[in-house]
This record gives structure tokens, C-alpha cells and sequence, in this order.
């Protein structure tokens, strides 16, 4: 499947022979799983494993969930509530699905961040960044539809103002919001449908899964200097990489565990510190709670929503323009929209012609201001819709599309960007004989490398 | 290298913090100590039995608990009430039988496996769950730290608020509401509950406006998360299973990557 020169499977047994001459299914194991991996990628580059097993781990769960639970408005809370106090080790498994979402978002957030810093979505792998967002995006409307399901208040009445979005959209907007829900408001077609996709859309993830792993293979892993691994030989290519088993399977199962020991620990002492007390009151349609706010992992694209209100002037110049067509909810929703959309099209925004954000002098700056603008908008997003969190909003998004749109364009011309060594080797041995632990050096902790 | 991957595991946990936040908010929230905080923490089986009697003796006049069933008083990590004890106690309660009296419904009294019943009065809420559907502590600036610090507080919340009345009365619109300290909002309309000695507790423990508060609230607890000390005990476990693991992995990925790092040493030495 790699473009990078290596062994592949050479069948030994009679039955792995006849095997592969009917289903070279073993061969395809094991090409996958022995893929020269550039042997300098650091900390960042365990998230993939991570988010592997939060798809597994919410699969499961979910699955037995599932098993228990009544997609019924009237039976619903009650049927979680069945869960957690009747079914054996329920509690322990709804906990680990309800925490799970977090750990994928949490996972997946490093994730995107590393491939912004090291230049991951440059060619030739855009077509993986653009299955990632895709991912991202299922991962999204599966994480809000599995929130709709214990009806609680925050359910509710997140789910209400949620598809009330699409009611924004001109024309069509109060149609499209009847179709999404099935009735005129948030009731049991709603809870029914979302049920049914919260079930679908993970298993499509994960077949997108298999197409993002299939792409980066194809192209290869980066790695933290962006430099390519040698091609032009097996031997060549072999002085660069390491197969991924067991050098890197070993290594991301290490930070893995430790991840899921914090995971763990919070699952265990403090589970319900993610999620909204409002969310154990049963849905109750006439009364509204005081903030209705969504999950942790929505909130920097619920800030950049809320951001652009009827005052601001590029939406009153959109309002003005469009006569009237485009108003502030509407303005509001294409730029959440938008925002990633922008961050989807970072392939062709940047133009800098070295990939890593490490040789990047200026790019790193504007880079780490992007990851504080981002926990800046999240924590905005919790806050009141108000004064001074409104205005603050409004910065915070405007560097968010600045950045996409105008920085990284900018950036690639007016930088000059240090020399990236010469091959992976050369920096992995220099990095092993600076006494730095070669291989596993530099996480998010060494920004400034 | 194990320091750096706990700071970059703590910066991006650090991005989740800014959720959570409280729905309480405004009011008051002494940080009382419960048995069962922190990761070792359990339920007091006495004071759980004594919150189940401030509940059943005044609670229970106006607030039901729909969703917990009579036979759960009798678990383990609970008030653990002998079986004789659940029985007669569910049997004080009378339950509305839909199958009763050739399908017209009849009421009857209450067996180990029916629920409490549900709230008498249509604004007292069930409390079933209220300990967790309050959080006593928020912030600061939404960052929840003070949560990740002293715990969600919905226990301290209700006990607040049930020792947090100051006395002042006021009528809107035909309804008299009290002012309460630890009520967002500061005016509640339920009337103050407990003022003291509004129980006899047979275990001798005097029954102070405080006391009764902490128990009930405990008892509470006790009824939002029944299998809280279950859960605790396989965080632990879970825990220190992950932490050995995490060891043997740490040592197995060292003692791989040595001849690696060996051969790379060799290879940038002689270059320098």
C-alpha cells in the first residue's frame, strides 16, 4: 500500500499461501501494519491510536447501552435512569460513554492542532486532512444527537435551539428544520431519528476511518520535520523509518495508557464534571433553563455563532447587500459553518513552501495564537450571551478566519524559513546525540523548540 | 520525557475545564465535608439511615423520588436496611395499581420493588437526582476550577440551602416566598423545612437544624448516585491497573528503542 520501499508479505505455510492467492487479506494485515514509519515522530503523533480506541470504546459501550435503553419521550430518562441504578456495571459503562465523547474531542482537537503545526494537511496529503474534517464533522452531529438521548433539560432544549439554526437559513430555513425533526418542534420524531443516527453515523466514521488510514499510507506518515522519507531505495528508506509494529505500536500503547489512567480517574472520582447538572432534570418542554449551553467541545464554534450579532458591521454590510436575505441568525450560522470550513482548506490557503511549523520562525506565532484564540473561544462560549464576552467573541472569531485567510496566505510569501535537515535520519541521530530522547522528544510542552 | 507527556496531557485536558460551569450559580454554598468525597470516599450507612428517616418524616410531605425503588434501601454502598425493615417500610406508602380492581386501578400498599412515589405537590420537584441536577460550586469565570477542586456541590448545595433561610418572608403575586441564602436568586418558595429537632434520631445523634440538613443531603446523594462507592472502587482499580501498565509499557518501549538510539548515538558521533 506504501509508496515507501519495504518488504512486504511473503507467505510461508501452505494455508497462508493458498490464502493469499484467494484473499490476500493477511498480506494486507500485515503491509499495514509493518508501514515504514518515520522513526523522529515525536508525542503528537499518538493521537491516531487514541482516537482509535475512543471509536472502539464508544462503539462498545454504546452498543450496550443500547441494549437498555428506550428512545420513548416519556421512557427515555427513565430508561438511563434504569441504567445506572438496575443494569450491572450500567453506571460504569454510561459513565465511560458520556466521558468517551470527551476523550475523542480532546483527542482529536490535539490531533487536528498537530497536523496545523507540522504542516500535515500540505500535499500530498490533502486528501487525508480532508477525510479527517470530514470525520470530525460526523463526529460532531453524532456527539450532538447522543446528547438528545437521556432527555434531559440541556437535551432539550440544546437540541432546540440547535436545529432552530437551520430554521435561520432563508426560505427554506423553517421547512428543512420540520424535516430535520420530523414535527414542528422537538419531540419523539426527533428523539426517534437521532436515535437511529446516533447509531449509523459511528460505523461511518469508522469506514472513513479506514480511507484516512488508507491515504496517509499511501503517502506516507509526516513527521515533525516535514522532510520526506528517502524513496529511491528499500535500503535508503529503511535508514529513515522503523516498521510501525512494534516500535510504534509499543510506544503509542505506553502514551495511551497513560492517557486513559487520567481518563480513567476522572470516570471513576468525578464523572459528571464534564457534563451539565440541568442534563439529570427530566425534559421538561416548559421550562427553559437559565443558560443553555452546549457540551465543552462545541463551545469555540458556539462563541464564533453567537459572535456575529445584528450590530456588527460586516453583517449589517451582508444584511445590506443581500437586501435583508442575510440577517444576523443566518450570518451567524455560515460563519460556525465557516470556521471550518476555512480550517478544511488549509491545504490550499498556506502557502509556504516548507511544511513543519519547527523551520517556521514567524508561522509559530501566529500558530500558538491560533491554539489560545481557540480555548479563548471555548471559554467564551460558556460565558452569557453579553457585554464584555460579545465583543471578546467577535476578536476571537475575527483571528480565527484571519489566520485561514489571511495569515497563512500572507505568511508562506513574507517569511523566511530556517534550513529543515536534510533527511530524518540526520535528525533523529542529531536530536538522540543532543542526549534528547530521540524518537519520543517534543510534545505540546516544547512549543517553542 | 514521562514529565513532558503528563504537561502536554494536562494542557490538553486544561482545554476541557472551560465547560464546566455551574447551573446554580449566584447563591451562597458552604463547602461542608462528606464521607463520601474524594476518591476513597464512602456513604456513612448510619447517617444515610438517618437522612432516610429526615426525608420520610418531612421531605416526603410535599417531594417524591420517582425514579429510586423501596427495595434499594436495602443494598450494600446504601442505607442497608435489613430485608423485614425494607418491606415494612415500603408497605407505609401507598402506591396507585393500575391492574387493580378489574383494570380500574385501585391503590394498595407499596412492595419492595415498587419506586417511591412521585411528588405530591406539582412545584416541589422529585428529588431523586437532585444531587446531581445542582452544583453548588462555579467558576471562577467559568472556568471550573472550583469545581475540580471541592466537587460539583450539588450535597452542599441542598444542604445550604436547607440551613440558609434568614427568616425574611415577602408576597408576589399571591405567593410567599422565603429568603434564602444559598437560593440563586435569593427568594425560594418553599417554606423553611427544618428548624431543629424536627426528627428523633434513635442513635442517639442530636437532630440540629444542621445535622437533619447534612443527613437528608447525604441521603440524597445516596439516591442520585446509588452506586457511587461501586464506581469509586473500580476507578481505583482501574487506576492502579492502568498505572502498572503504563510502567511495564514505559519499560517495554525503553528496552525497544534502545539499540535504535544506540545505533544513532554511534552513526552522530563521529560526524560531530
Amino acid at each position: 500500500m506504501s509508496g515507501i520501499p519495504h518488504d512486504h508479505y511473503e507467505p510461508k505455510t501452505d494455508f497462508t499461501k493458498g490464502m493469499e492467492k484467494r484473499l490476500p487479506i493477511i498480506g494486507l494485515l500485515y503491509d499495514t501494519l509493518m508501514i515504514p514509519t518515520p522513526k523522529n515522530l515525536n508525542w503528537m503523533w499518538i493521537w491516531g491510536i487514541v482516537l482509535t480506541f475512543c471509536l472502539a470504546l464508544q462503539i462498545i459501550t454504546g452498543v450496550v447501552l443500547v441494549m437498555h435503553y428506550v428512545p420513548h419521550v416519556d421512557m427515555a430518562f427513565a430508561s438511563v435512569e434504569h441504567i445506572m441504578r438496575d443494569v450491572n456495571g450500567g453506571h460504569m459503562i454510561r459513565y465511560l460513554h458520556m466521558n468517551g465523547a470527551s476523550l475523542f474531542f480532546v483527542a482529536v482537537y490535539a490531533h487536528i492542532f498537530r497536523g496545523l503545526y507540522y504542516g500535515s494537511y500540505k500535499a500530498p496529503r490533502e486528501v487525508t486532512w480532508i477525510i479527517g474534517m470530514l470525520i470530525y464533522l460526523l463526529m460532531m452531529g453524532t456527539a450532538f444527537m447522543g446528547y438528545v438521548l437521556p432527555w434531559g433539560q440541556m437535551s432539550f432544549h440544546g437540541t432546540a435551539v440547535i436545529t432552530g439554526l437551520f430554521g435561520a437559513i432563508p426560505f427554506v430555513g423553517e421547512a428543512l428544520q420540520t424535516w430535520l425533526l420530523g414535527a414542528s418542534a422537538v419531540g419523539q420524531p426527533a428523539l426517534n431519528r437521532f436515535f437511529s443516527l446516533h447509531y449509523l453515523l459511528p460505523f461511518v466514521i469508522a469506514g472513513l476511518v479506514i480511507v484516512h488510514i488508507w491515504a496517509f499510507h499511501t503517502t506516507g506518515n509526516n513527521n515533525p520535520t516535514g522532510v520526506e522519507v528517502r524513496r529511491t531505495s528499500k535500503e535508503e528508506a529503511e535508514r529513515d523509518t522503523l516498521p510501525f509494529w512494534p516500535y510504534f505500536v509499543i510506544k503509542d500503547l505506553f502514551a495511551l495508557a497513560i492517557i486513559l489512567l487520567v481518563f480513567f480517574a476522572i470516570v471513576g472520582f468525578m464523572p459528571n464534571y464534564l457534563g451539565h447538572p440541568d442534563n439529570y432534570i427530566e425534559a421538561n418542554p416548559l421550562a427553559t433553563p437559565a443558560h443553555i449551553v452546549p457540551e465543552w467541545y462545541f463551545l469555540p464554534f458556539y462563541a464564533i455563532l453567537r459572535a456575529f450579532t445584528a450590530d456588527v458591521w460586516i453583517v449589517m454590510f451582508a444584511s445590506w447587500i443581500t437586501g435583508g436575505i442575510i440577517d444576523a441568525a443566518f450570518f451567524g450560522v455560515l460563519a460556525m459553518f465557516g470556521a471550518i470550513a476555512v480550517m478544511a482548506l488549509a491545504p490550499w490557503l498556506d502557502t509556504s513552501n516548507v511544511r513543519s511549523g519547527r523551520y517556521r520562525p514567524m508561522f509559530k506565532w501566529w500558530f500558538w495564537i491560533l491554539v489560545a484564540d481557540f480555548i479563548f473561544l471555548m471559554w467564551l462560549g460558556a460565558m452569557p450571551a453579553e457585554e464584555p464576552y460579545a465583543s471578546l467573541s467577535l476578536l476571537g472569531s475575527t483571528y480565527w478566519f484571519a489566520y485561514f485567510l489571511v495569515i497563512l496566505p500572507l505568511l508562506g510569501v513574507i517569511e523566511k524559513p530556517t534550513t529543515p535537515p536534510a533527511t530524518i535520519e540526520d535528525d533523529f541521530n542529531a536530536k538522540i546525540a543532543k542526549g534528547k530522547t530521540g524518537g519520543m522528544a517534543d510534545g505540546v510542552a516544547t512549543p517553542a523548540e | 520525557m514521562l514529565k513532558k507527556l503528563v504537561l502536554s496531557t494536562a494542557v490538553v485536558l486544561g482545554l476541557s475545564t472551560g465547560s464546566a460551569f455551574a447551573a446554580g450559580g449566584a447563591g451562597e454554598v458552604t463547602d461542608y465535608q462528606f464521607s463520601f468525597e474524594g476518591p476513597f470516599g464512602r456513604f456513612d450507612e448510619n447517617q444515610l439511615q438517618r437522612g432516610l428517616q429526615v426525608y420520610t418524616e418531612v421531605c416526603s410531605a410535599c417531594h417524591g423520588m420517582k425514579f429510586v425503588p423501596f427495595r434499594t434501601l436495602g443494598d450494600e454502598g446504601g442505607p442497608h436496611l435489613p430485608e423485614d425493615q425494607v418491606r415494612a417500610y415500603a408497605e407505609f406508602y401507598e402506591i396507585w395499581d393500575p391492574t387493580l380492581f378489574d383494570g380500574e386501578g385501585d391503590f394498595r400498599p407499596a412492595v419492595p420493588t415498587d419506586h417511591f412515589p412521585e411528588s405530591a405537590l406539582s412545584n416541589a420537584p422529585d428529588l431523586s437526582l437532585m444531587a446531581k441536577a445542582r452544583a453548588g460550586f462555579s467558576g471562577p469565570y467559568g472556568t471550573g476550577l472550583a469545581q475540580l477542586f471541592n466537587g460539583m456541590g450539588g450535597s452542599e448545595y441542598i444542604a445550604s440551602l436547607l440551613t440558609g433561610y434568614t427568616g425574611e418572608e415577602k408576597e408576589e403575586a399571591g405567593v410567599i416566598l422565603y429568603e434564602n441564602k444559598a437560593y440563586p436568586g435569593g427568594w425560594i418558595s418553599m417554606a423553611p423545612p427544618l428548624y431543629g429537632d424536627d426528627v428523633f434520631y434513635e442513635d442517639g445523634t442530636e437532630a440540629t437544624l444542621e445535622q437533619a440538613a447534612l443527613d437528608v443531603s447525604a441521603f440524597l446523594m445516596w439516591t442520585a448516585e446509588p452506586k457511587l462507592m461501586a464506581r469509586k472502587e473500580a476507578g481505583l482499580a482501574g487506576f492502579i491497573f492502568l498505572a502498572v501498565l503504563s510502567v511495564l509499557l514505559y519499560l517495554t518501549n525503553k528496552r525497544l528503542w534502545a539499540p535504535v538510539k544506540a545505533r544513532a548515538k554511534g552513526a552522530a558521533t563521529p560526524a560531530e
